[in-house]
């Protein structure tokens, strides 16, 4: 087993590796020559070569891949283009607070999604299963700005419990941080819980149909503890691996959610990037948000191989 | 309503209707709407009125003129996006089925690449570098969405290759191009549409939800996405001005998303699509 999963985490860094190698491509060799399109049509040669030197667009590509590589390894990822700031400055405390609502959602959607799920795998067909699941199809389907400002609408402007911006400075305090964040990860919630509690209940109703949980029935035992104590614990494996690729879906969702209620995260401060056409923010960003995504995906297939003693060999 | 002798349920004729009621907007729209697309006719964010049913935008242009032309922007491009991609899809798809291994592991490591970032954050950094024009978008969404039709005609393609019917063709010594269009794609378009009425909802959720990040379609068309960022402000005041084009959205995503689900309790897949869940 330990070899297994040495092989899906090397897997998960190969797969980083090219990923890097793709983003590498996208913003650096893709726009053709950056030296031209900064000094202008009317640069001479002399400028144009003293100005790649400088940028080291003079070396071959592959050398500037290992050499961004490695400075990125380093914790440098340039200088943003617009401000002239180091961006690694910036990206800290942004990633800190993405990270933070990011997790504040999970510790709402995760006991929430699976105890729906559950619950209405209980009550399969009964008026609440189908009332849970008309909801959550409609919650999956309409956009996550759609949520966002009902939700502001009714609980900022209509009841005034929660402010409609999420303002976060440092030196904030962990209460209020919590009570600020709280309308962004109620978005984030319906909409990633949606798909959990769905997938959820599906694993749990599809051991419901074998043999030995009808034994169980037989057994006079009732609907809620043949689903507790017979299926949940088969379920459990499916329904881990669930909630660790939505976690990973969560850290993209998270990019429009910011926008939204204008909060000072990885996401916000990527689609700023984007708009100003800053590229070595928008690559650094991208880098972020691909290694999270990526590592939540390898940690989601160990834990299902940790969960599921049928996957432990290898056919 | 009926299809192949099925009738539609209530939630499908609701979602056909919405999308019959959008397309016929999208189509007919400068016909329909009461002032031009830019036009400023009223107050900002004037109350809605006989002569301004919706009210008014953040620079007094009439809403439910810039819903009716933001049809047009939005389904358009979500629909050119969606043929485009499966223009590609299908094309290398298949290659890669009937082609040889060289081609198929090329082609689905990279695939695989693409698939392991998501597609938002690719997106991004995309537009970030070539910048945000209406052909870019078009050619960005549709190259990434390609690679899930990608993973469908190319599990749908190696089902059909080792057919007898195929492999006839085949022996009769004709080229790939032409076992492809005329044995494989007649063969494989039942899943393949229904994946088209997925990937265009997709899609068109894409478009809106880059246009409301201000990285989308770009003033001074109308779009639901961007109609949705402009008027988020007036949020403050109470005002519902940015729920009307989120409202047109969601509507015709849960309405694609009904008809979908009962095209799919009809034609329970053949062979083929399997492989790609």
């Amino acid at each position: 087993m330990g070899r297994l999963i040495a092989t899906r985490a090397g897997l998960g860094l190969l797969t980083l590796l090219a990923v890097s190698i793709l983003i590498f491509v996208c913003t650096q060799i893709l726009p053709g020559d950056v030296a031209s399109t900064v000094l202008g049509q009317q640069a001479t040669p002399d400028a144009l070569r003293v100005f790649r030197a400088e940028l080291g667009l003079d070396k071959p590509a592959y050398v500037r891949y290992f050499n961004w590589l490695f400075g990125v390894l380093h914790g440098d990822f340039g200088r943003s283009l617009t401000n002239q700031r180091d961006i690694i400055e910036e990206l800290v405390p942004r990633f800190a607070n993405t990270m933070f609502l990011a997790a504040y959602t999970a510790l709402i959607a995760v006991p929430l999604a699976v105890g729906l799920g559950i619950f209405s795998a209980i009550r399969e067909g009964r008026f609440s299963d189908r009332l849970v699941n008309v909801v959550t199809l409609i919650a999956i389907s309409v956009p996550e700005f759609f949520v966002g400002y009902l939700l502001i609408i009714f609980f900022a402007i209509d009841l005034g419990w929660f402010p409609s911006l999420a303002t976060v400075f440092p030196g904030m305090g962990v209460g209020e941080r919590f009570y600020v964040a709280t309308l962004p990860a109620i978005t984030l919630t319906l909409v990633v819980a949606a798909h959990m509690l769905r997938m959820t209940r599906n694993s749990v109703l599809s051991i419901m149909s074998t043999p030995y949980i009808e034994m169980a029935f037989l057994k006079g035992l009732s609907r809620g503890r043949v689903v507790m104590w017979h299926a949940l614990p088969n379920a459990a494996g499916p329904i881990i691996s669930i909630v660790a690729l939505d976690l990973a879906y969560l850290v993209v969702g998270v990019v429009v959610v910011e926008v939204v209620f204008v909060y000072p995260g990885v996401g916000q401060y990527m689609v700023d990037a984007v708009a100003k056409r800053d590229v070595p923010v928008v690559q650094a960003c991208g880098l972020v948000f691909a290694a999270v995504y990526v590592t939540l995906n390898t940690l989601a297939d160990i834990a299902a191989i940790l969960v599921n003693p049928r996957l432990r060999h290898l056919r | 309503m009926t299809l192949f002798g099925h009738k539609a349920p209530l939630t499908a004729q609701f979602g056909l209707a919405i999308v019959a009621i959008d397309l016929l907007v999208a189509v007919f729209g400068p016909w329909l709407a009461p002032y031009g697309q830019s036009q400023s006719v009223g107050d900002t964010w004037g109350a809605p009125s006989a002569q301004m049913l919706l009210g008014a935008d953040q620079i007094g242009r009439d809403m439910l003129t810039r819903l009716i032309y933001g049809a047009r922007t939005t389904i358009g491009i979500a629909a050119c996006t969606t043929i485009l991609s499966f223009f590609i899809g299908i094309t290398l798809g298949f290659t890669a089925a009937v082609g040889g291994a060289w081609a198929d592991i090329l082609l689905s490591r990279l695939v695989d690449i693409m698939l392991s970032i998501p597609q938002l954050i690719l997106a991004l950094i995309i537009l970030g570098v070539f910048g945000s024009s209406i052909p870019v978008l078009i050619v960005t969404i549709a190259v990434l969405d390609s690679t899930r039709v990608f993973r469908l005609a190319r599990a749908l393609g190696k089902n059909l290759t080792v057919l007898e019917f195929v492999e006839v063709a085949r022996m009769r010594g004709e080229g790939m191009w032409w076992v492809i269009s005329k044995e494989i794609l007649p063969n494989a378009m039942a899943p393949l549409v229904s994946e088209f009425g997925l990937r265009f909802c997709f899609n068109f959720l894409f478009v809106a939800t880059l246009s409301f990040l201000g990285i989308g379609v770009q003033p001074p068309y109308a779009d639901w996405g961007g109609m949705v960022r402009e008027n988020a402000a007036a949020i403050n005041f109470g005002l519902l001005a940015p729920l009307y084009p989120a409202i047109a959205i969601a509507l015709l995503t849960v309405a694609v998303n009904l008809i979908v689900d009962w095209l799919l309790s009809i034609d329970a897949r053949p062979s083929g699509a399997q492989a790609e869940m």
